[in-house]
C-alpha cells in the first residue's frame, strides 16, 4: 500500500470509531454517566483477553458478543453493588472497573508472554498498524479494522434512529418515560450494550485509554456549542472526525502515537471551545459581564448628571473625577465614562468637566423615569417605608426598558410624582 | 512453601506495605467525600508530568519525575474544578476529560521520548503505567516511608479539622475554619499518595489502591478513626500479599496483582463484615421477618379470642383453633400453620392433637404486651399524626422506651380511658 493509502486508511479508521463513540458519547453525557463508558472501556479488557486466548487471534464475533456481555456486566455490577451492597455509586464503580480491568491485564500479559504483543498497546491503541492487515474485498484491499468499524458506526447510527423518541425521553425526563410505559432501564441496558460494542470496535485502533476520549470529549465540547439534541449529535461527529484527521497529521509530524494525538487534539478543541463558545464560552461570559458592568457604571453617571440638572438647571456639569466616582471608580470607572462619550452621550463641557448631551440627556430622562415609577410602585404595593424604596430602584432602573415604563405608567395611571414629592419626568411624546 | 526473604524482597515488601497503609489512610477521606474517581483522574494525569521532567531533566531522577507528576496531576485535578465550577460540563464529564487528555498527551511525550532515546530508557516510563515493584530500591522505601509518617502525623493534628470539613463543611465554615485551605490540604495529601505510589503500581491502576481498602474498611466500622486504622492495616496488607504473590510468579506485574488481592478483601468485608456486611445485614433481615411474623401470629391470635389491649393475664385465655386465626388474619392457610408451628416451637403456645392451641404463661404475657404496644402505636399515630415522621419507630413493639415520657403519658391516659368505657372487663 502507498504511503497516501496508509494515511487515508489510517484516518478512515480513526474517523469511523471516533464517530461511533461520539454519537453514543452524547447520550453519555447528556444522561450524566460518562464514568461508565469510561469503566466499560477499562472493563472489556478481560473479555478480550479470553476471547482472544480461546480464538487465538482477533476474532470478530465471539469477541463482540463477549464485550456485550462484559459491558452489561459491569454496569450490572456496579449499579447492584451501589444498591445492594450500600456502597457510594463513584466507589462501586471504581471497585468493579479497576478489578476488571486488573484481570485483563494479567491475561494479556499472559497472552504476549506466548506472543509477542505489547501490553502497553492494551492501553493507547495499534492505528497505524490497522491499515496493514487487509482483506480483500471485491477487489480491493481493504483494512480489516475498516470492515469492523463501518457496520459498528452503521449499527450505531442504526440503534440511534430505531430508538430515537426512547432515548430522548428517558435522557431528559426519567419520570415521563416511566409513566409513558418506557422502561428507562432497558433503555440503559441497550445503550450500555452499544457502548461495549463500540468500545471493542475502537479497541484495536485507539486502545481502552482513548476511547474514553473519543466517548466523552467531543460529546461535551457539542454540549457547550448548541442546546439541541441533533445539533450535539452532528457537532460531535465532526469534532470527532477532525480530531481524527488532525490527531493524524500531527503524529506524523512530530512523529509520535497517533491516538494519542487525536485525544490532545480532541482535548485542545474541547479547549477551544471553553474559552470561545459563543453562549456558553468562559471568554465570552466574561466579556458579557464586562459589557454590561460597563453600561450599568454608564447609565448611573447619566442618572447623576441628569438629578444635577433637575436640581441646578441645565448644561451642569460634573468635574472629572466626580463623574469617574459616579461611575464606581477604579478602571472600570473610567472605560464606562469613555464608553458614554463615544456614545455620544457625555461631552467635555469645559477642559475637565463632563456634561450630558442631549442624547444623554434623553437616556438621563429615561432612566430617571423608571427610577420613580418603580419607587411608587414598590410604595404603593409592598408598603415599603418611604428610606426603602430608592435603594432597589436604583438597581432595576437599569432593567426597565421602554414597553416596561409604559406598562407601569398605565398600572399606576399616570401619576405626577414619586413617593418623595419629585416630579416623573413626562414620557417622551409629552416633550 | 517457604519463601527466603531477600534483601531486596524484604525492601519491595516494606515499601508496597508503607504505601499500601497510606494509601488506605488517604484513600478513606477520598472515599468518604466521593473523591473516589477524582484520584483516579489524578493519576492519570500524572503521566505528562512525568515525561515532561524526564525531558527537562535528561534522565531518570525519580524526585524530578515524581514532582513532575505532582505539577501535572494537581493541574489536573483543578482543571476538573474550573470546569466543574466555570462551565455547564458536569463533574463525571470532566473527570473522564481530564483522565483521557492527560494520559493522551502522557503517551504523545512518552512517544517523543521513546524516539529520542535508546530503547533501554523506554521500559523505564513504561514502568509507570502498569506499575513495577521489583524496581524499589532501599531509596524509594525512606521516601515511601518518610511520606507515609507525614501524612500519619498530619492526620493526627489535625484529625478534628479534617473530620468536619469531611462531614460537614457547612457547619465547619460557619465555625469559621478554612474550609478551602482545609480541603486543599487534603486534596494535596491524596495527590502526594498517588504520586508516590505510581512506581509501584502505576498509573492506571493507583486508582484501586486508593478506593479499595477504605471501601473495604467501611463494612467494619462506622466510626471515622476505626476506618482509618483499618484502612491502613488492610492496606498494608493488600500491599504484602499482593507483592508476594506477583514476586512468586515472575512474569506478573504488580500492580494488577495488588488490584485483584484488594478486589478480594473488598469482596471478603462485602460479604463477611458484622454490620454492614451483605451476610450480616441478609440475617438481620430474615431475623426480623421471623420476629415480626412471630408478632403478628399472637397479635391475631389474641385477637381472635377478642382479647382487648388492656386484657388480663390473670386468667387463662382460651384456646383457639388454627381455622380461627386463618378467618382473622387472612392469611394462606399454610402461612398460618407454619407461624403457630414456629409460635410453639418458642413456647408461647401448645397445641393438642385435633388442631387446638392453648396459650403458655409467657405467651399469654407476651401477646398482652404485644396487644398493649400496637394499640399505643395506633394511638400515637392517631393523635400526633405529625410526629409520626420523625418518632415513629414500627419495628419496636410497644412507644415505652421509644417515645419521650411526655408523650407516653397522654397515650397511657387515653388506652385507660377507653378501657374505663369498656366497663374494666377483662373477659376474654
Amino acid at each position: 500500500m502507498s504511503e497516501t493509502g496508509l494515511a487515508v486508511w489510517t484516518i478512515v479508521v480513526g474517523a469511523l470509531g471516533n464517530a461511533a463513540c461520539a454519537l453514543l458519547g452524547c447520550y453519555l453525557v447528556l444522561r450524566r454517566i460518562s464514568l461508565l463508558g469510561d469503566a466499560i472501556s477499562h472493563a472489556i479488557l478481560p473479555g478480550i483477553a479470553v476471547a482472544f486466548l480461546l480464538a487465538g487471534r482477533i476474532a470478530a464475533v465471539p469477541m463482540f458478543l463477549g464485550a456485550v456481555v462484559v459491558g452489561l456486566l459491569t454496569a450490572f455490577l456496579s449499579q447492584a453493588l451501589s444498591s445492594f451492597g450500600r456502597v457510594s455509586e463513584d466507589t462501586s464503580l471504581g471497585v468493579v472497573f479497576t478489578s476488571l480491568f486488573a484481570l485483563g491485564v494479567l491475561l494479556i500479559t499472559n497472552v504476549a508472554a506466548n506472543v509477542d504483543l505489547d501490553p502497553g498497546c492494551v492501553l493507547y491503541g495499534l492505528i497505524e498498524f490497522t491499515p496493514l492487515d487487509t482483506v480483500n474485498l471485491l477487489g480491493f484491499e481493504i483494512p480489516r479494522a475498516v470492515l469492523t468499524l463501518a457496520p459498528v458506526l452503521a449499527v450505531t447510527i442504526g440503534f440511534i434512529a430505531l430508538f430515537w423518541k426512547e432515548l430522548l425521553i428517558s435522557t431528559f425526563d426519567a419520570g415521563l418515560a416511566s409513566a409513558m410505559g418506557l422502561s428507562a432501564n432497558v433503555v440503559h441496558y441497550l445503550l450500555m450494550a452499544m457502548v461495549a460494542v463500540v468500545t471493542v470496535a475502537s479497541f484495536e485502533a485507539v486502545g481502552s485509554i482513548l476511547v474514553i476520549a473519543m466517548l466523552i470529549v467531543p460529546a461535551a465540547t457539542a454540549h457547550l456549542l448548541t442546546d439541541r439534541l441533533m445539533w450535539m449529535l452532528g457537532i460531535a461527529v465532526a469534532i470527532g472526525v477532525a480530531s481524527s484527521v488532525l490527531g493524524y497529521f500531527g503524529a506524523v509530524w512530530w512523529n509520535t502515537s497517533v491516538a494519542g494525538m487525536m485525544a490532545v487534539t480532541v482535548g485542545a478543541i474541547f479547549g477551544l471551545a471553553v474559552l470561545l463558545a459563543p453562549r456558553h464560552g468562559v471568554l465570552v461570559k466574561l466579556v458579557r459581564t464586562l459589557d454590561l458592568a460597563l453600561r450599568i457604571r454608564g447609565e448611573d453617571v447619566l442618572a447623576a448628571l441628569y438629578r444635577r440638572e433637575e436640581s441646578h438647571g441645565e448644561g451642569e456639569a460634573l468635574p472629572a473625577r466626580d463623574a469617574s466616582r459616579a461611575a464606581g471608580g477604579g478602571n472600570l470607572g473610567r472605560l464606562a465614562l469613555m464608553r458614554l462619550r463615544r456614545q455620544g452621550l457625555l461631552t467635555w463641557v469645559t477642559t475637565n468637566a463632563l456634561g450630558l448631551t442631549a442624547m444623554g440627556r434623553v437616556a438621563g430622562h429615561d432612566l430617571i423615569r423608571a427610577h420613580r415609577l418603580w419607587e411608587i410602585y414598590l410604595y404603593e404595593n409592598f408598603s415599603l417605608p418611604l428610606d426603602h424604596v430608592h435603594e432597589p430602584a436604583s438597581r432595576i432602573e437599569h432593567y426597565l426598558g421602554p414597553d416596561l415604563r409604559e406598562k407601569l405608567a398605565a398600572e399606576l395611571a399616570s401619576p405626577p410624582s414619586d413617593p418623595h414629592g419629585r416630579a416623573i419626568p413626562r414620557p417622551p411624546s409629552d416633550g | 512453601m517457604m519463601m527466603t526473604l531477600t534483601y531486596n524482597t524484604a525492601i519491595v515488601l516494606g515499601g508496597t506495605m508503607l504505601l499500601g497503609a497510606n494509601a488506605g489512610l488517604v484513600g478513606t477521606f477520598a472515599v468518604l467525600r466521593r473523591r473516589a474517581l477524582t484520584g483516579d483522574a489524578l493519576a492519570h494525569a500524572a503521566l505528562p508530568g512525568l515525561c515532561l521532567a524526564f525531558l527537562i531533566v535528561g534522565q531518570r531522577n525519580v524526585p524530578a519525575l515524581l514532582t513532575g507528576a505532582l505539577v501535572t496531576g494537581v493541574l489536573g485535578v483543578m482543571t476538573i474544578s474550573f470546569l466543574r465550577r466555570m462551565t455547564r460540563v458536569k463533574e463525571d464529564a470532566a473527570i473522564g476529560i481530564v483522565l483521557s487528555v492527560f494520559f493522551g498527551a502522557g503517551i504523545v511525550l512518552s512517544r517523543l521520548i521513546q524516539n529520542l532515546t535508546t530503547t533501554g530508557s523506554k521500559a523505564g516510563l513504561d514502568s509507570y503505567i502498569l506499575g513495577k515493584t521489583a524496581g524499589m530500591v532501599a531509596q524509594d522505601v525512606v521516601w515511601v516511608g518518610g511520606l507515609s509518617l507525614a501524612v500519619l502525623v498530619l492526620l493526627v493534628v489535625f484529625y478534628k479539622e479534617f473530620q468536619l470539613v469531611s462531614f460537614d463543611p457547612d457547619f465547619a465554615c460557619s465555625q469559621g475554619w478554612p474550609v478551602g485551605r482545609l480541603d486543599l490540604s487534603l486534596m494535596g495529601l491524596i495527590a502526594a499518595t498517588v504520586v508516590i505510589g505510581l512506581p509501584a503500581v502505576g498509573v492506571a491502576l493507583m486508582a484501586a489502591l486508593l478506593i479499595m481498602p477504605a471501601a473495604a474498611a467501611r463494612f467494619w466500622t462506622d466510626r471515622l478513626s476505626s476506618m482509618l486504622v483499618l484502612a491502613a492495616v488492610l492496606g498494608g496488607v493488600i500491599g504484602a500479599v499482593g507483592t508476594m504473590a506477583s514476586a512468586s510468579v515472575s512474569k506478573l506485574p504488580a500492580g494488577p496483582v495488588l488490584v485483584l488481592v484488594g478486589a478480594v478483601v473488598f469482596l471478603a468485608s462485602l460479604l463477611l463484615g458484622p454490620k454492614r456486611g451483605v451476610i450480616a445485614r441478609m440475617r438481620r433481615h430474615l431475623q426480623f421477618r421471623r420476629e415480626f411474623a412471630e408478632r403478628s401470629l399472637l397479635i391475631q391470635a389474641a385477637t381472635a379470642v377478642n382479647i382487648p389491649p388492656w386484657g388480663s393475664t390473670n386468667r387463662p385465655w382460651n384456646g383457639f383453633t388454627t381455622e380461627m386465626v386463618a378467618e382473622t388474619a387472612g392469611w394462606p392457610g399454610s402461612v398460618v400453620k407454619q407461624r403457630l408451628r414456629q409460635a410453639e416451637r418458642r413456647g408461647w403456645l401448645a397445641t393438642t392433637g385435633d388442631g387446638r392451641h392453648e396459650w403458655t404463661d409467657s405467651g399469654q404475657t407476651r401477646a398482652a404486651a404485644l396487644l398493649r404496644g400496637r394499640a399505643l402505636w395506633k394511638l400515637f399515630l392517631l393523635e400526633m399524626p405529625d410526629l409520626a415522621g420523625s418518632l415513629a419507630d414500627l419495628g419496636e413493639e410497644s412507644p415505652e422506651g421509644v417515645l419521650p415520657p411526655e408523650l407516653m403519658a397522654p397515650l397511657r391516659a387515653k388506652l385507660e380511658a377507653m378501657q374505663a368505657r369498656a366497663g374494666q372487663g377483662s373477659e376474654p
